[in-house]
């Protein structure tokens, strides 16, 4: 062996008819580009185990949310994906005034897609006196706070805990908040007249 | 080389010797390392550094033998730790006292080698090394915050993780896959354990290895920032105004270990959440994915980097902009060796214009990092005329202006600055 010793540098001494070198060449670049192929392929089981498992998935199926029991000004929680749907029955006075703030929001005429085409009017709703909204707020996810309280320069709405959003009643944003964006109204619609399926809108067979 | 082969122990340390570089490598790092003779006060904190590690790897380990990462059994295990478990509130305050004092020692650390040049050549990996330490030890500590499944964890990382759903085009996807689930959830908890107690406390102790390897191999600055290998002795080769680090350095430090041990358990004993610093209020309310609590803010040490997020406004509705400015917050630090272009290293020969923006940049750090610990409108809002601001907001960005100045102007007042003539050796302050 040692008479033999291999040096790195071998192609500075063996002689050129010995070696190759484009073959050499040729081997050293398929070796790699098989090791990388070899590499990529492993790691897809690895990245892809990171992503939302199938128990997860099926968590977040489509939950009906009973709203009988809703009465006006008031507002219930349902969980959605494991998130909060709020669901509030808007009262006589808060339906008066709520497109009386247009000017001080953001995107008053909701013409970023945070809903559902059917959702796009004055109250945000398939029924006007009930607003269907994820509450997490499009800042950073926090859940907002009710403020429901009307006051002479206060609407009525929603108030971020975080970082100080504000949203109206309709979960559109005030302007100068840090949430770029209205609440999201996500998909639902009426199975009966009290019964709200949400995570689902295509009309359910019976 | 011992010359005694009649001890057994002689016989013992040449039989391994030649097996392993052991009376070589403690030559090289300890006994025979020599580090210049005149440091201070601030040449602490590296190896003050280095014990919290230990400190943090040795509580980790015995954390997770009573520790259940499962949504529902976390928060009740670490109670179960607290209450049940014998020495065990010990334990766990001693891991998250040593969390925030982790922090404590290297942001001195890392102030010392701004002040004294120590990024500057040959040192520039060094510095860089060392800003890795200082990332992973912030993704170690957020990941480590979810871990108790308290209110705060839960929130702090929720709205981390969203975060990354503000990158253009792959976000929303990039912080799903992040958490693994549609919110932070059990799967969220789980992963982020791995990431804690194993995968990031690797690449820390590689990033360790490789930080005082290259140490080691430059020699370590000092507070005139002169070199001291220039002058070495004409027959042995030592620096002269070396000393060896083993027993010199290794005595001193034992000397900052002692009075570093007495605040540390002081801490750990009396006040181990430090007001709502160290462990927040909230924390010790189970996780509740419905409800956020009335005020979120992140521990401490993320909290002038929080301020600089929260300070940048949406631009049309990327809240992205702001998510870049807090990274590069962070980043920049990696930038200074080649942003500085002063003649001089240390501050005791650079002129006042430096002193000044340094000055400027502690106080914003500072300011920033008090006001990531408080809601936007702790100061009230301006009147009318500025539009009814948040007056905490508008300092906020002031002081994300001088912080990022600090860095952006730093070749043009580095060169601008009347540096005094720097010594040839060592000097004693």
């Amino acid at each position: 062996m040692s008479e033999n010793k291999i040096d790195s540098n071998c192609l500075s001494f063996c002689a050129p008819s010995e070696v190759d070198l484009q073959k050499r060449d040729f081997l050293v670049k398929a070796t790699a580009a098989t090791g990388a192929v070899g590499v990529a392929a492993v790691a897809v089981p690895f990245v892809g185990s990171m992503l939302p498992s199938e128990r997860a998935k099926a968590a977040g199926a489509p939950v009906e949310v009973d709203i009988s029991k809703l009465k006006p000004g008031e507002k219930m929680t349902a969980e959605w994906r494991g998130q909060p749907v709020w669901i509030v029955r808007r009262s006589p006075e808060m339906m008066a005034i709520l497109d009386k703030h247009d000017g001080d929001l953001s995107d008053p005429n909701m013409e970023v897609p945070q809903q559902p085409e059917y959702c796009k009017n004055k109250a945000r709703a398939i029924k006007p006196e009930f607003a269907v909204m994820l509450g997490t707020c499009t800042h950073l996810g926090c859940s907002p706070n009710d403020n429901f309280a009307q006051t002479a320069d206060w609407p009525g709405g929603f108030v971020c805990p975080c970082h100080g959003s504000k949203f109206d009643l309709t979960g559109r944003v005030f302007k100068g908040s840090p949430a770029p964006t209205n609440l999201v109204v996500p998909p639902h619609q009426y199975l009966t007249e009290t019964t709200i399926l949400i995570g689902d809108d295509k009309k359910a067979e019976a | 080389m011992a010359t005694n082969k009649n001890t057994i122990a002689a016989g013992l340390l040449d039989w391994v010797d030649a097996r392993f570089p052991l009376t070589s490598t403690i030559k090289g790092h300890l006994t025979e390392y020599y580090a210049p003779k005149n440091f201070n006060f601030w040449y602490f904190f590296g190896s003050l550094a280095l014990l919290v590690l230990v400190l943090q790897i040795v509580t980790g380990i015995f954390l997770t033998m009573n520790y259940k990462p499962d949504a529902e059994l976390a928060f009740a295990s670490v109670e179960y730790i607290m209450r049940d478990v014998f020495g065990g509130n010990i334990i766990r305050y001693m891991h998250s006292t040593g969390a925030s004092m982790f922090f404590v020692v290297v942001y001195l650390h890392m102030f010392r080698g701004i002040i004294y040049g120590s990024y500057r050549t040959p040192r520039e990996l060094i510095w860089l090394f060392g800003v890795g330490i200082f990332l992973v030890l912030m993704g170690e500590a957020f990941f480590g915050y979810l871990l108790p499944w308290g209110q705060m964890s839960y929130w702090g990382a929720q709205v981390i993780v969203n975060l990354f759903s503000t990158v253009p085009f792959i976000g929303p996807d990039l912080s799903e896959w992040l958490r693994g689930d549609y919110l932070v959830s059990d799967a969220t908890l789980n992963r982020f354990f791995a990431f804690h107690v194993i995968a990031l406390p690797l690449v820390l102790l590689g990033l360790v290895a490789v930080h005082i390897v290259a140490l080691h191999e430059v020699g370590s600055n000092n507070p005139d920032g002169v070199e001291i290998k220039k002058h070495k002795d004409k027959e042995t080769g030592i620096p002269l105004d070396g000393i060896p680090f083993h027993p010199y350095y290794s005595v001193k430090d034992l000397v900052g270990v002692v009075v570093f041990l007495m605040v540390f358990f002081a801490i750990v004993f009396f006040m181990p959440e430090m007001g709502g610093y160290f462990l927040e209020a909230n924390n010790f309310i189970p996780a509740d994915p419905l409800k956020t609590p009335a005020h979120i803010a992140p521990v401490w040490y993320f909290t002038p980097y929080y301020s600089i997020l929260r300070a940048v406004p949406p631009i049309g509705i990327s809240q992205f902009p702001g998510v870049v400015a807090m990274g590069l917050s962070v980043v920049a630090f990696a930038f200074l060796p080649w942003l500085d272009r002063s003649p001089v290293k240390s501050i005791r020969y650079r002129g006042a214009l430096y002193k000044r923006w340094l000055t400027a940049f502690v106080i914003s750090f500072v300011i920033l990092g008090y006001l990531g610990t408080v809601p936007g409108d702790v100061w009230g809002q301006f009147g009318p005329w500025l539009g009814r601001a948040d007056r905490a907001t508008v300092v906020a960005r002031i002081c994300m202006v001088i912080y990022f100045a600090y860095f952006v102007l730093m070749p043009w007042y580095t060169k601008k600055d009347k540096t005094k003539p720097v010594p040839e050796r060592v000097t004693y302050k």
